[in-house]
């Protein structure tokens, strides 16, 4: 039908962020033919937002730091839930990726002694987030562009062809992963500055799409985080885990109405901002949980003691993760303590001179001052919680990221069991480094092992995606009437944010399903006009059928849930309940066999429980039994140290 | 990016600019003042007279340093070693080096730029010109000499200091000042600030430098400049100002149109 | 609160194009973008317009506005009177893709010819040692969000299509610079600066700094320092006497 353009390639990583690029440069490096391709230009993936910075136990600022206790930290975040040989090997191996970061040229601050500087972020116990001001994702994706830049440059030279054995699809959509025998054969899309099809022929696909947060109406997510990669992997038949988990970073900002969600950095509070209710009150003393009572500082005076002396104070609690603050605020808006456009205040400008916020918070101050009109070295911020982070995602074995579905790898926010219940700030971005360079070894070694042997795409299945794609141009007759693809984005995200948001109930969630089911068959109607050169109708209607598959994860393994643990608060079942900690929700696409085309081959997701593999005793030794007691079942610490005697 | 297979074709360039902005307004008036301050200098250099006031030891900076034959008396403070040049005023002993200074100057290169060459007028409008090859040639490649002028500045400033000095001079002939001392003390001062902050400057203090933190000194000295450096344009203009109104005080009280204002002695 | 604007709109493609207005609806608040989005919502579904972040950070959304080239996503409408027209064009300097959208790869084709960092041989990962004062300068250039205003409005290639060859553009130039004052860098810049990238055709006019939505000092901290450095090796024979490497 339609003209394709093809292209073969020995591994293609989809997605230009900081785990697409750092796959790709591992797999280049290792030999391979490599493609990046990305939805925007390359350069602006959404890691590029990132500010806080890169957590890395490098223990440069306080040397009592080391893998141990990030790991530590890490798990205690993740509320336990999190796939603790990720966390294992994030926190052993993040410090030689940041290291790494240096040869390419990036430009950390500095300690006085000619070191990485790093800063405090909540659930940190040391200073520990490698840092450039507020700027790190841009550091950290510049970096990499320019080491993609350098790895070509050496082709060239080799070569004479910048492109001979990495390409970058900036712009670049793809639509459709093709599966041969169970084995990835290669990946479908479009150039969105033409409309053209293309195709890529390959064994291996790496998947570092980023999030879902554009289903939600508030959120600190750009229009690329529509859950591409998480619905690609679902329809190949991989496994997405965890996805009842959003973040909801509790800083965000509230006002002017068209700003509302962009990102508050958490460094605000790391730096040593304070919460305050419309009374004035420093509320977060008020919502420290029982669990860490020992770690959390209870009056003001022990909490602002602790910004010089952390060895001998405990923290200030608005440095508590992101879940408990984020409730936190919450709960305070609804007892009617809010500011006046429904958020609390984060007050720096009375905590630090404004030069020095100026120096360290440069963005912040300029976000404010140029999009709502305020000064935050005078004036106290309005911030209150934004959708921020999916912890869910492709289930990966740890150490080489690979899917369930051989040839497909999964790196970045789009894998899931890393994190667990609860991302800890600044574990995104080592995230991105460790394991994105991982699923690059991961796609490499596995090209290799299968030597002649590659799958090749059936050309009915190519011939299928591009008919999928050009369905929104009428080409196949609507089952309904035609619908605007614009109003059910805006009707999708009020569905999550409302019923499926930061606060959860049976009922709600059921009337989400409901709904999304619905929108599920409207999304099938989405008519849109023009032609196919760079149409952002027709670019959105193909992203929604996405976000509408995946919200119905997020939905289903939500209401499975029966507990409150870290980004999943339930009305109804306020409590942790340990039966649930071994626990994981994987969610499944259905094949029905028959159908004509591929939307009715799908029918909808399955929820099933997978058990989590028991942590290896020398790491569960790494944690008092006091602590684990909170968390576990009596029966599964017979392997503790001290309980063995 | 390596998709395009369209071919180049830029919108909407029709029209030379669409900025509704009154963006023709600084290139004019920096058209207007630079001219000003040419016309008033060569008026004041060709009628050769009224720079010096020997009672309170006021010389005109146009003047300085007086080194011909043609001087008049007592405003040859570091001799007359040059006979006179007749229609050639004194000034065209030090006036290509000052001159030069700041023709070459960054700053006043931006401005005659946008102004009088309309390379651009204003950022986003279109320049009239056909072709374009920047300071890559002769004669504009000469800009890169900007250094040297650098270095003939500070001599050149260094006299206008001295003459500052000897104008705390009263008409008894000891200490006193007049409203004609502190205008060339303004005026030096500018000069000195407008000289200092100069982008060879910084860059010969320190710029040139990768590591600052071996070099503490000239690290210091790199941020004083440089933070004088941030309103070198506006030095610039504050000591063109400074410079013709001291010369025209001096011309006004030396023909006697007006008399110094004494304050003190 | 609300009011209605009059927008007017590049619409078209490479072959032909035009303004085309609006009414639209603009609320306390909006910047330019959310103006485009509401016209992409309820008027022109394809109007075509790169954008992602939507916070100043990505550098995508770049266009000119009343003739200015600026960010669409932090142009304020309130910069704006109510009954003033707001027309909004592609960047000048790239190709035209469709209505704002151009084609920027001359910027990605120019990264590429600036040869990257050179990290010293002798230096193991994790044992770089670097003090703030000296990465600093380098720091600031690194802000930059890659939004091409300053390539686009540079009057070198902007007014003079012919010069794009041999011009790097100051985005890039100033990369060059970031990696001249990189305390580590080994690589030797000075000359290519001059002969590869074309910084003599830059005749400091400072529209780059201008339109830098980042508030980089383009001109007064990349460009002059780096004509300085030039000088000191090629123009300024004292200075090439009494040279010593990288101090
Ligand atoms: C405002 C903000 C601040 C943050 N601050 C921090 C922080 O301080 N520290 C921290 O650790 N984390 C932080 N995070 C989280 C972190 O930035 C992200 O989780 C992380 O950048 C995700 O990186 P990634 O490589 O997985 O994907 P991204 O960087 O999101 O990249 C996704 C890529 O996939 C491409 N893509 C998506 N779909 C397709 C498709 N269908 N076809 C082709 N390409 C596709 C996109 O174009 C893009 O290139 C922050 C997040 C936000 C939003
Ligand atoms: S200062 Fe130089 S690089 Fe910048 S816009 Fe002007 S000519 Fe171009
Ligand atoms: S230097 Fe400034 S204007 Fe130029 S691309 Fe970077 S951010 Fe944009
Ligand atoms: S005097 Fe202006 S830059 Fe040197
Ligand atoms: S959308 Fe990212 S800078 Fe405007």
């Amino acid at each position: 039908m339609t003209e394709i353009e093809r292209h073969a390639f020995d591994v293609v990583v989809i997605g230009a962020g900081g785990a697409g690029l750092r796959a790709a440069i591992e797999a280049r490096s290792r030999g391979m033919r490599t493609a990046v391709v990305c939805k925007s230009l390359f350069g602006k993936a959404h890691t590029v937002m990132a500010e806080g910075g890169i957590a890395a136990a490098m223990g440069n600022v306080n040397p009592n730091d080391g893998w141990q206790v990030h790991f530590r930290d890490t798990m205690r975040g993740g509320k336990f839930l999190n796939n603790w040989r990720m966390a294992e090997l994030h926190a052993k191996e993040a410090p030689e990726r940041v290291w790494e970061l240096e040869t390419y040229g990036a430009l950390f601050d500095r300690t006085k002694d000619g070191r990485i500087s790093q800063r405090n972020f909540g659930g940190h116990e040391y200073p520990r987030l490698a840092h450039v001001g507020d700027r790190t994702g841009l550091e950290l994706i510049r970096t990499l562009q320019q080491q993609i830049v350098a790895l070509q440059q050496r082709d060239f030279q080799e070569f004479g062809d910048y492109e001979a054995g990495l390409r970058v699809f900036g712009e670049c959509t793809v639509t459709d992963l093709l599966v041969e025998s169970g084995r990835v054969a290669g990946a479908f899309g479009y150039w969105r500055e033409s409309g053209r099809f293309l195709l890529f022929e390959a064994p291996s696909v790496v998947l570092a799409t980023g999030g879902i947060g554009k289903s939600y109406k508030v959120t600190s997510n750009s229009w690329e985080y529509t859950g591409d990669g998480h619905a690609l992997a679902l329809r190949a038949g991989a496994a997405l885990i965890n996805m009842e988990f959003v973040q909801f970073h509790p800083t965000g900002m509230v006002w002017p109405p068209s700003v509302k969600g962009i990102l508050v950095t958490e460094s605000v509070r790391g730096d040593g901002g304070v919460l305050r209710n419309s009374e004035g009150r420093r509320f977060m003393f008020d919502y420290i949980p029982e669990v860490f009572k020992e770690k959390y500082a209870d009056n003001e005076t022990e909490a602002d003691r602790w910004y010089d002396d952390p060895d001998h104070n405990r923290r200030p609690p608005e440095l508590l993760p992101r879940d408990e603050v984020a409730r936190a605020i919450n709960a305070e808006v609804k007892a009617g303590r809010g500011s006046p456009h429904g958020g609390v205040f984060l007050d720096i400008a009375s905590r630090l001179p404004g030069e020095e916020i100026q120096r360290r918070l440069p963005s912040m101050y300029h976000q404010f001052r140029e999009l709502a009109d305020v000064d935050i070295t005078r004036e106290p911020m309005e911030v209150g919680p934004t959708c921020h982070y999916v912890m869910g995602g492709v289930e990966v074995d740890p150490d080489s990221a690979a899917s369930g579905v051989p040839g497909l790898f999964a790196a970045g926010e789009v894998a899931g069991g890393m994190h667990g219940s609860n991302r800890l700030g600044g574990n995104s971005l080592s995230d991105l480094l460790v394991f994105g360079r991982r699923a690059g070894m991961g796609a490499a070694s596995y090209v290799e092992s299968i030597g002649q042997d590659r799958p090749t795409p059936v050309e009915s299945e190519v011939d299928n995606a591009a008919r999928w794609a050009l369905a929104p141009f009428g080409e196949r007759g609507p089952d309904g009437p035609p619908e605007n693809p614009y109003t059910l984005q805006m009707e999708l995200q009020q569905v999550m944010n409302d019923l499926v948001g930061i606060i959860r109930r049976s009922d709600e969630m059921e009337q989400a399903l409901k709904k999304l089911d619905d929108l599920g068959r409207r999304v099938r109607n989405v008519m849109v006009e023009g032609h196919r050169q760079y149409n952002p109708g027709w670019h959105l209607a193909l992203d929604l059928r996405n976000m509408v598959l995946v919200s119905e994860c997020v939905a289903r393994s939500a209401l499975e849930r029966t507990e409150s643990r870290g980004g999943h608060t339930r009305d109804d079942f306020p409590q942790m309940d340990p039966e649930w900690r071994h626990q994981l929700l994987a969610c499944e696409l259905e094949h029905s066999e028959s159908g004509e085309s591929r939307a009715d081959r799908m029918d909808g997701v399955r929820v099933l429980r997978r058990p989590q593999p028991a942590m290896r005793p020398d790491l569960l030794a790494l944690f008092e039994l006091a602590e684990l007691t909170k968390f576990y079942l009596a029966e599964e610490l017979a392997e503790h140290p001290s309980e063995k005697g | 990016m390596t998709a395009s297979t369209h071919h180049p074709g830029r919108a909407d360039t029709a029209i030379r600019t669409r900025r509704t902005d009154r963006w023709w307004l600084p290139p004019l008036l920096t058209f207007l003042g630079l001219t000003a301050f040419v016309v008033y200098g060569v008026v004041r250099v060709f009628m050769n007279k009224w720079y010096w006031v020997g009672e309170y030891q006021y010389l005109a900076p146009f003047f300085s340093p007086c080194v011909t034959g043609g001087c008049v008396p007592g405003a040859s403070h570091f001799g007359q070693w040059l006979p006179d040049l007749g229609i050639l005023a004194p000034p065209v002993v030090v006036l290509p080096f000052v001159l030069g200074f700041r023709l070459t100057c960054y700053y006043y290169r931006k401005a005659y730029y946008r102004s009088f060459w309309l390379s651009p007028p204003a950022c986003a409008v279109a320049e009239p010109h056909g072709s374009y090859t920047g300071e890559r040639r002769f004669p504009l490649i000469l800009q890169n000499s900007h250094r040297y002028f650098f270095y003939a500045a500070v001599p050149v400033a260094s006299v206008l200091t001295y003459d500052v000095v000897i104008a705390f001079h009263g008409a008894d002939g000891g200490f006193g000042v007049g409203l004609g001392t502190l205008i060339l003390l303004v005026n030096v001062v500018l000069i000195w600030a407008y000289t200092l902050s100069c982008h060879s400057c910084r860059h010969i203090v320190g710029g040139r430098l990768t590591h600052f933190s071996r070099h503490p000194v000239r690290y210091w000295m790199w941020t004083q400049v440089s933070r004088m450096n941030a309103r070198h344009m506006q030095l610039a203009w504050a000591s063109l100002f400074s410079v013709a109104f001291a010369d025209l005080y001096v011309a006004l009280v030396a023909s006697g149109a007006i008399t110094d204002l004494r304050l003190f002695n | 609160m609300g009011y209605q604007a009059h927008f007017r709109v590049w619409r078209g493609d490479a072959d032909s194009g035009a303004l085309r207005d609006f009414r639209v609806e603009v609320n306390e608040g909006e910047v330019v973008l959310d103006v485009i989005h509401r016209l992409q919502a309820t008027q022109c579904p394809d109007l075509a317009v790169r954008w992602n972040c939507k916070a100043g950070k990505c550098g995508s959304c770049s266009a000119e506005i009343n003739g200015r080239p600026r960010l669409m996503c932090m142009t304020r409408m309130s910069t704006f009177a109510e009954d003033e027209t707001v027309t909004v064009t592609p960047m000048r300097t790239f190709p035209l893709v469709r209505d704002l959208v151009t084609d920027v790869s001359y910027n990605y084709a120019k990264a590429r010819e600036i040869p990257s960092f050179q990290p010293p041989a002798d230096l193991a990962p994790g044992e770089y040692r670097m003090q703030q004062v000296d990465v600093q300068r380098s720091q600031e250039f690194r802000k930059c969000i890659e939004c091409f205003l300053c390539q686009n409005t540079c009057h070198v290639v902007r007014d003079h299509e012919d010069n794009e060859q041999a011009f790097a553009g100051p985005r890039y130039l100033m990369r060059v610079a970031e990696l001249e004052m990189h305390p580590l860098d080994t690589a030797d810049r000075h000359q290519d600066a001059q002969t590869q990238h074309g910084l003599g055709f830059c005749n400091i006019t400072k529209c780059c700094t201008e339109v830098c939505p980042e508030h980089i000092k383009i001109t007064d901290n990349a460009l002059i320092p780096l004509k300085e450095r030039v000088a000191d090796r090629r123009y300024d024979p004292l200075a090439r006497l009494f040279r010593r490497r990288k101090e």
